[in-house]
């Protein structure tokens, strides 16, 4: 009887239904009308990507000088997996009663949270999702929690009337939303916040935190975030990280 | 078509309490105008240019004009009295009038006064040819629609339309787009509008090819899409609509445009710039108002925006906040004379999608819409809110909207995007959208006419239940007012103030001797 064959992490490939196939399916569109001539200039991208045993799935008709492809293909390019490395938000996943507990017991107050969806976008499903009671995926929004202090601005909250606010209400951390991303709209929205937060010394009193379906922990620290979360973020990571770090610059101070 | 039983003296009751809740706010709507509504009366009169600024921007003469009478406070004697003051005293057109007031070459106030009489038979002359002008646009878009084949049925019996959307930021880009998805089944188009547009006090000029998350509204980007729509509607056979959206600050100014480049379907919804886009709840429903009496004269299918309450307020729990709000806005546009047979309302399927029985509670909110409103084109938006990325699972969230469209008999189908929380629809994300609506519309064309809903079911309770809380949410609205049920949240759990957002100082009480008779020939 022999062995399924494992996986070999130096030679990452993707997988389809044997280990190491290297399936992959790709789908586009070719400005051109459905022909034979269509079908083979779609076969020869496929293999300029490095595809080998291209399979066209469906050439199809998706309007007037337009032809659909879904392709199959096997490749053979490979990652050494022990070598990647990521940046990642620093912090030990915990509970809504963990961290509710260990804001009573190691800072002693209520930490202020201000949640903005900013600029011109109006777009609040992710900072509701975040901070509003009820929550994201049965995990409770920051509002619920008993030591944090959260408030969701809403939307259109400009840059500078977020930092006059955070100065009002003397908040520790800022979490910004970005959901419209066209022409990086999100990007430079993003790194004007941190600008106008150092212009007004604010930047290292407060820990600044993005998110958005198009953001990611890398991307925010480029824009000069603390951190970055993206699709599939719960409350609770995003409180997990701010308690944490929290109590990480507390400690950096007293040194 | 199957029905639930629903007790018909609940929705009178809710009908008589939405007229009781309407009556405050139309009385406000009566004693004042807007810069917004003083703008559009011009527009209708065919002001329509555009000076250019320092920066190369265009900005619209009608603004001009209108904000220097703001300025010196006379405005609340209408802008057509000065306008047309001027007309009879310089004897020229008022296209000529306007671009010489816009480059302040004529003064408006300056100008000796001719007997006010004479002043309104002026304007009555030229709102009547204005009027009729829009008679004029909306009987040959009417003839298109005969000529190029139409089976749009407000009440949406035959089968949902085949709505889709476009947004490409750039109008011909949107066109090419458009004509692809016409090409593909579509049978009407949206060119979703450049984020915060709706914040602007002006609406922008002439054919714009840079928008963020959209396209800008400018009479001539209309102009350029439905020559496209039909031009391919009459080679495809098939007349195509178009959809744009009145809402925001320049509500009137986009509804004269929507009237006179022959617009079909108009987002046209005070709530929804109150409650997602912090617009004075005043400013904006005074501007409804009389957007609304265009679109009545044009015959253009309003759609309102109650989906978006379940964006942001769960949908399980808070049907009501939207069957309470549709028969609220009903009320408004029968008092803006609009027949039912032009409101689209506006409903969606955004349930958690894990919740038990899902489909049960979505199918109960469809069908009970449909029937609460029988003669009215429901719009019925797809899942957006718990789509994530996963193309294929969002494909199927689409598939089972398609299925509950068709099952219910919605008017107005938007189709859902698989690739929706991504990027604004690639053109195959829209052609797989459009097959997967054709698949289920046309398999499950009768399935309606033949399924009975068993008595007392858990899909009928559930209407039942939803009707009895959206009746007691309307009493509580009735007892605080809806400018105070506004602000403690009453709909989509989002608080404004009287008084607070945008545009307020754009508001203006009326004189005695306020002119404007647009209000009588509209």
């Amino acid at each position: 009887m022999s062995q399924a064959k494992q996986v070999n992490l130096k030679k990452l490939k993707p997988y389809g239904d044997i280990m190491d196939d290297g399936t992959v399916q790709i789908a586009f569109t070719l400005p051109v009308e459905p022909s034979p001539e269509a079908r083979e200039a779609a076969v020869q991208f496929a293999q300029q990507m490095g595809f080998q045993n291209v399979k066209i799935a469906t050439m199809d008709k998706a309007g007037n000088g337009f032809a659909f492809f879904v392709i199959y293909g096997n490749t053979n390019f490979t990652i050494d997996f022990t070598q990647i490395e990521v940046l990642k938000v620093d912090a030990k996943k915990r509970s809504r009663d963990e961290i509710d507990e260990i804001i009573k017991t190691k800072i002693g107050r209520k930490l202020i949270i201000l949640g903005a969806c900013t600029g011109y976008d109006a777009h609040t499903v992710g900072i509701d999702a975040i901070m509003n009671m009820k929550g994201f995926a049965g995990d409770y929004g920051l509002e619920r929690y008993q030591w944090l202090d959260a408030r969701n601005l809403g939307a259109q909250v400009l840059n500078e009337d977020l930092l006059d606010m955070a100065v009002k209400e003397n908040a520790d951390a800022i979490l910004v939303s970005k959901v419209v991303t066209q022409h990086e709209i999100h990007i430079k929205d993003f790194k004007d916040l941190i600008e106008r937060a150092k212009k007004r010394g604010l930047r290292d009193k407060l820990i600044f935190v993005a998110g958005g379906p198009r953001v990611t922990h890398p991307l925010s620290v480029e824009c000069g975030f603390d951190a970055g979360f993206g699709v599939g973020t719960k409350p609770s990571d995003v409180a997990s990280y701010i308690v944490e770090e929290f109590i990480r610059r507390k400690q950096n101070q007293k040194k | 078509m199957a029905n639930l039983n629903l007790d018909q003296k609940k929705i009178d009751e809710c009908r008589k309490i939405a007229h009781t809740v309407s009556k405050p706010v139309e009385e406000l709507i009566e004693k004042h105008t807007s810069v917004s509504i003083e703008r559009a009366a011009l527009r209708l009169l065919g002001v329509n240019g555009a000076i250019q600024q320092q920066g190369g921007q265009w900005f619209p003469e009608v603004n001009l004009i209108v904000e220097d009478l703001h300025k010196q406070k006379v405005l609340d004697r209408g802008v057509l009295y000065w306008f047309c003051n001027a007309l009879l005293y310089t004897k020229i057109s008022p296209q000529e009038l306007g671009t010489s007031v816009a480059h302040r070459k004529i003064k408006l106030t300056e100008l000796p006064k001719s007997k006010d009489e004479d002043i309104e038979a002026k304007a009555k002359e030229l709102v009547k040819e204005a009027v009729e002008h829009i008679d004029e646009r909306r009987d040959y878009r009417d003839s298109l629609r005969k000529k190029q084949s139409d089976r749009f049925k407000s009440h949406g019996m035959e089968r949902p339309l085949l709505y889709v959307i476009v947004a490409t930021g750039n109008i011909y880009d949107d066109v090419i787009q458009a004509r692809a998805a016409a090409q593909a089944g579509a049978e009407a188009i949206a060119v979703i509008r450049s984020t915060a547009q709706s914040l602007l006090d002006f609406v922008p000029h002439g054919a714009t090819t840079e928008g963020y998350g959209g396209t800008y509204a400018t009479q001539e980007n209309f102009r350029i899409m439905r020559e496209a729509l039909d031009d391919e509607g009459g080679k495809i056979g098939r007349y195509i609509r178009l959809t744009n959206y009145c809402s925001g600050l320049c509500m009137s100014e986009i509804a004269a445009l929507g009237a006179m480049e022959r617009l079909d379907f108009l987002l046209n919804d005070a709530m929804y710039g109150i409650l997602f886009r912090d617009i004075n709840m005043k400013r904006t429903l005074i501007d409804q108002h009389f957007s609304r009496r265009i679109i009545a004269k044009s015959k253009i299918v309003i759609h309102t925006g109650e989906d978006n309450y379940l964006t942001t307020a769960d949908a399980v729990e808070n049907g009501h906040q939207v069957l309470a709000s549709q028969f609220i806005n009903e009320r408004f546009a029968l008092g803006a004379k609009m027949t039912p047979s032009l409101m689209g309302l506006g409903h969606a399927q955004e349930m958690d999608p894990e919740h038990p029985d899902v489909f049960l509670l979505e199918i109960a909110r469809a069908q009970m819409t449909r029937q609460i409103f029988p003669e009215h084109p429901i719009k019925f938006m797809p899942p957006t809110r718990f789509k994530c990325g996963d193309i294929f699972y969002s494909h199927l969230m689409d598939a089972m909207f398609n299925f509950v469209g068709v099952l219910t008999g919605q008017s107005i189908q938007l189709l859902g995007m698989a690739t929706e929380a991504m990027h604004t629809p690639l053109l195959q994300d829209r052609w797989m959208s459009i097959k997967n609506a054709n698949y289920i519309f046309n398999g499950a064309k009768s399935l309606g006419d033949e399924i009975l809903f068993k008595p007392k079911g858990r899909i009928e309770s559930w209407a039942q239940k939803v009707l009895d809380e959206t009746l007691a949410h309307l009493r509580m609205i009735e007892k605080k007012g809806l400018f105070k049920a506004i602000e403690d949240r009453a709909f989509a759990n989002v608080t404004r103030k009287e008084d607070g957002g945008k545009g307020l100082d754009g508001v203006i009480e009326k004189s005695k001797d306020y002119l404007n008779p647009f209000f009588e020939y509209l």
